[in-house]
C-alpha cells in the first residue's frame, strides 16, 4: 500500500498556491483576502506539518518519490520529498512561526496598497514554498533549488520598497552575498556527482559510510558545503549582508533573517553531518569560524543604535554560536538553537516591529526610552524574548545554549571561554537595547509621544504566542543531568543524528557549567540596568566607536574587493568594451561598406569591360587548371 | 589531312573573335566576331567528328556523327540568335541613331 505521507507534497504546493492567487491577482483582491489566503495556506501547511510530525514519530521517515526531475545519461536526479525526523521539526519551525509572522504582518503592513500588500504577502508565501522545499528535498539538487529559492525571496523582501534605493542596494547586497556562498555549494555538489552519481542524501550518506570517498574529497566537499553555508547563514567573510537586509518590513526580518532563511545553512550541515564527522578538518574550520563570528558580531551589537540592527547582529552571533555547536560535533544542540532562536527571535523582531508601529517608523532607540507604560504587552514579551536569548533557566534560550557551552568545552577550554564570553556579551547587549527602549523617559518628540499606542491583536496575539514557546520550547532538550530522558530531543533526531557516546563530563561539572554561566549572566543583566536604565545619548569615542562603526569591515570589503571590481569593470568597459569588441563589431561593418564601395565601380555598364573580364577570369581559369594539373 | 591544322585554323578564328569582341566598338562588328567564334568552334567539332569516324568507322558505322549533330544545333540557335540580335541592334539604332556599343550603359542605372 501506498505510504499515507505520498501527499505531503500539499505542504510546499499550498503556499506556492498562495503565491500564485495573491501574485496573479494582486490587482483585483482586497486585503483582507489577501490576507486569509496569504496567511491560511501557511496555517494549512502547518496543520498538514502536525500531521506528518506526529506520523514520522510514530512510524519513521519516509521518501515520496514523484517523478524524475533531471535524467541525463546515468545520472538520474529524481523530484523526492524526504520526510524524516529533521525535516519534519524543520517544517514545524518553518510553517508554525511562518504562520504566526504571516498573521503580524497582516497588521503590520495594513497601510500598504492592497496591490503592494498582495505583492508582499505574494512574497511572504513564496518565500516559505522556497523554504519548505530546501528542507523537503530528498536530494543535494532539490535543496539547492529552494536554496536559490529563498536567496530570490530575501533579495525580492528586502528590495520591497524599491523606491528607497539604499533598500535596493542592500537588496542587491544581499543577492550577492549569497550567490558567492551558492556558487561554492554548486561545486559541492557537481563534486559529489563527479565521484558518485548521485546527489540522493541516503546514497550519497551511504557511500561515504562505505569510504567511497577519499579524505581528499570530504574535506573538499565538505568546505564547499561550508562555504555555501557561510554566505546563507550570514558568517564570517560573508554575513555583512544580515544586517543590511534590515531593510524590509520588520515581519521579512523576523521570517528570513531570524527564523528560517538563515537556518538553511544549519539545515544542509546537520543534514551532511555524516560528511562532515568524517572530515576533522573542516570541523574544527567551521567551530573556529562560528566562533569568531559569534564573538564579533555580539561587540559590534554592544554599540548599534538601530533596534533592529541590534537584533540582526544578535541573530548573525548567535548563528555563530549554532555554527560552534556543528563544529564541535553537537548537531542535536545546533538543531536545537536554530528551534529556540526561531522561537525569540521572531518574537524580538516582531516585538521590534510593534516598538517601530508605535513610534511612527522610527528604529533609533536613542529616541525610545520609557516604553513600558504604553506598549504593556510588547513590553513585556520583549522581555521574556531578551531572558530567553540571554539564557536564564528555565527560558528556552538557557537550555540550547547550555547544550553548545558544554559541547564546546569538550572540545576544548579555550573555545567555552570565548563562546562564554560571547554569551555574556549577549545579555549585556540584549539588556541594554531592552532598558534603553523599555525603561528611563521618552526621548522622542511629542507628536511620537502622543502617537505611542499598543498594537492591533493580529500584532500582540503572535507576540504573545512566541512568548509562550520561548519559554517552554527548551523543555523539549532538558540535559540527562536534570532529568533522566529529558533530551527528548536527541533521542528524536536520533535516526538523522547518530547520538556519539564517550565525552561524557561528569554531573559535576554540567551543574557547575550552568551555575557559571547562568550566575555570570545575571550579573551582566544587573551592570546593563546600572548602565542603561539612564540612558541619555551620547558621542561614541575609541573602541565603541570602532564598534558603532561594526569594525569597519564594510569599508575594507569596500576598499579590498569592491572598489578593485569597480576599477576592473570601468577598465573592461572602457578598454576592453569600447576599443575591441566595438572595434570589432564596427570594423566589419566598415569593411563590408567600404568593400562594397570598391565592388560598385565593376558594374560600369560598358558591355566591353565585362566581356574583357569574362575573357581574362576564362583564361585565368585554364592557366591555373593547366598548372595545378598534376 | 593532319587534325592539327584543324585546330590550329579554329583557334586562330577564335582568337580573332575574341579580340574583335573586346576591341571593336560597333554592334555589327561585335555581332560578326560572335558569329565568328561559333564557327571556329563549328569547324572543330566537324573535324574531330571526321577524325573519329575515320577511326572507328570499322567497328561502328555511326562513329563521330554526335560531333555532326552538334553542329546543326549551334547553326540553329545561331539563327534565333542572330535575328534575336539584329532586332535589338535596329531598334538601338531607332533609339540612339547609333550603334557603338559603348552608347548602351544605361541598365548600369
Amino acid at each position: 500500500m501506498e505510504n499515507v505521507l505520498q501527499i505531503v507534497y500539499w505542504i510546499p504546493l499550498l503556499p506556492l498556491i498562495g503565491f500564485l492567487i495573491n501574485g496573479l491577482g494582486r490587482n483585483y483582491l482586497s486585503k483582507g483576502l489577501t490576507s486569509i489566503i496569504g496567511s491560511g495556506t501557511i496555517l494549512a501547511a502547518f496543520a498538514m506539518s502536525i500531521w506528518v510530525f506526529l506520523h514520522v514519530k510514530e512510524g519513521g521517515g519516509y521518501v515520496a518519490h514523484y517523478f524524475d526531475f533531471i535524467s541525463v545519461g546515468k545520472l538520474v536526479i529524481p523530484f523526492e520529498f524526504k520526510v524524516d525526523e529533521l525535516s519534519s521539526l524543520f517544517l514545524l519551525i518553518i510553517t508554525g512561526v511562518g504562520f504566526l509572522i504571516h498573521l503580524y504582518s497582516t497588521a503590520y503592513m495594513h497601510e500598504e496598497k492592497p496591490a503592494h500588500f498582495a505583492r508582499y504577502f505574494s512574497y511572504l508565501n513564496l518565500f516559505v514554498f522556497s523554504m519548505l522545499l530546501l528542507v523537503m528535498g530528498a536530494n543535494f539538487v532539490i535543496m539547492f533549488i529552494g536554496w536559490e529559492g529563498v536567496g530570490l525571496c530575501s533579495y525580492l523582501l528586502i528590495g520591497y520598497w524599491f523606491k528607497n534605493q539604499e533598500y535596493n542596494k542592500a537588496a542587491n547586497k544581499a543577492f550577492i552575498m549569497n550567490r558567492i556562498g551558492d556558487l561554492a555549494f554548486l561545486i559541492a555538489i557537481f563534486w559529489i556527482i563527479s565521484k558518485l552519481n548521485t546527489v540522493s542524501y541516503d546514497e550519497v550518506f551511504t557511500a561515504a559510510s562505505l569510504a567511497k570517498f577519499s579524505a581528499t574529497d570530504l574535506t573538499a566537499i565538505t568546505l564547499l558545503l561550508f562555504v555555501g553555508a557561510t554566505g546563507k547563514s550570514a558568517q564570517i567573510p560573508l554575513y555583512t549582508w544580515l544586517p543590511d537586509a534590515m531593510a524590509g518590513p520588520t515581519p521579512v526580518s523576523a521570517l528570513i533573517h531570524a527564523a528560517t532563511m538563515v537556518t538553511a545553512g544549519i539545515y544542509m550541515i546537520a543534514r551532511s553531518n555524516l560528511l562532515y564527522s568524517m572530515a576533522p578538518f573542516t570541523m574544527n574550520l567551521v567551530a573556529i569560524i562560528g566562533l569568531a563570528t559569534a564573538l564579533l558580531a555580539a561587540t559590534i551589537a554592544m554599540k548599534q543604535n538601530d533596534i533592529k540592527k541590534v537584533l540582526a547582529y544578535s541573530t548573525v552571533s548567535q548563528l555563530g554560536f549554532m555554527f560552534l555547536a556543528l563544529g564541535t560535533g553537537a548537531y542535536v544542540a545546533a538543531v536545537f538553537h536554530v528551534m529556540t532562536h526561531a522561537f525569540f527571535k521572531a518574537l524580538l523582531f516582531l516585538g521590534s516591529g510593534s516598538v517601530i508601529h508605535a513610534m511612527g517608523g522610527d528604529q533609533d532607540i536613542r529616541n525610545m526610552g520609557g516604553l513600558s507604560g504604553k506598549l504593556k504587552i510588547t513590553f513585556i514579551t520583549f522581555l521574556i524574548g531578551c531572558i530567553a536569548i540571554a539564557g536564564i533557566p528555565p527560558f528556552s534560550g538557557f537550555f540550547s545554549k547550555d547544550a553548545i557551552l558544554l559541547s564546546a568545552y569538550i572540545k576544548s577550554p579555550i573555545f567555552y571561554g570565548i563562546a562564554l564570553f560571547t554569551a555574556l556579551l549577549t545579555a549585556f547587549y540584549m539588556f541594554r537595547l531592552f532598558f534603553v527602549s523599555f525603561t528611563g523617559t521618552f526621548r522622542g518628540t511629542e507628536e511620537q509621544k502622543h502617537h505611542l499606542h499598543e498594537s492591533p491583536w493580529a500584532m500582540t496575539l503572535p507576540l504573545i504566542i512566541l512568548a509562550v514557546l520561548s519559554i517552554i520550547g527548551g523543555f523539549v532538550g532538558v540535559p540527562e543531568v536534570i532529568s533522566h530522558g529529558g533530551d527528548k530531543l536527541t533521542a528524536f533526531l536520533s535516526p538523522v543524528i547518530p547520538v556519539h557516546e564517550g565525552h561524557e563530563v561528569s554531573a559535576s561539572t554540567e551543574y557547575m557549567l550552568m551555575g557559571l554561566s547562568t550566575g555570570l549572566v545575571l550579573v551582566m543583566i544587573i551592570a546593563a540596568w546600572f548602565i542603561y536604565r539612564k540612558y541619555s545619548a551620547k558621542e561614541n569615542t575609541g573602541l565603541a566607536k570602532v564598534l558603532e562603526h561594526k569594525w569597519y569591515v564594510d569599508e575594507f570589503y569596500e576598499a579590498i574587493i569592491v572598489k578593485p571590481l569597480h576599477k576592473l569593470g570601468g577598465f573592461l568597459n572602457n578598454v576592453i568594451e569600447r576599443s575591441v569588441v566595438d572595434g570589432l563589431v564596427n570594423g566589419v561593418g566598415k569593411a563590408v561598406n567600404y568593400g562594397s564601395r570598391q565592388l560598385r565601380l565593376l558594374q560600369s555598364g560598358q558591355v566591353g569591360s565585362y566581356v574583357l573580364l569574362m575573357v581574362l577570369s576564362m583564361v585565368l581559369i585554364f592557366v591555373l587548371q593547366f598548372f595545378l594539373r598534376k | 589531312m593532319p587534325i592539327n591544322y584543324y585546330i590550329f585554323l579554329s583557334l586562330a578564328l577564335f582568337a580573332i573573335g575574341i579580340v574583335g569582341v573586346l576591341t571593336r566598338r560597333n554592334a555589327i562588328i561585335i555581332f560578326m566576331c560572335i558569329e565568328l567564334m561559333l564557327n571556329a568552334v563549328n569547324l572543330l567539332l566537324v573535324a574531330f567528328s571526321k577524325m573519329h569516324h575515320l577511326q572507328l568507322s570499322g567497328s561502328n558505322a555511326v562513329a563521330g556523327s554526335e560531333g555532326q549533330l552538334f553542329v546543326f544545333f549551334i547553326m540553329v540557335v545561331a539563327a534565333a540568335e542572330v535575328s534575336v540580335g539584329l532586332a535589338i541592334i535596329v531598334m538601338l539604332y531607332r533609339n540612339v541613331h547609333s550603334v557603338d556599343v559603348n552608347f548602351l550603359n544605361r541598365l548600369k542605372h
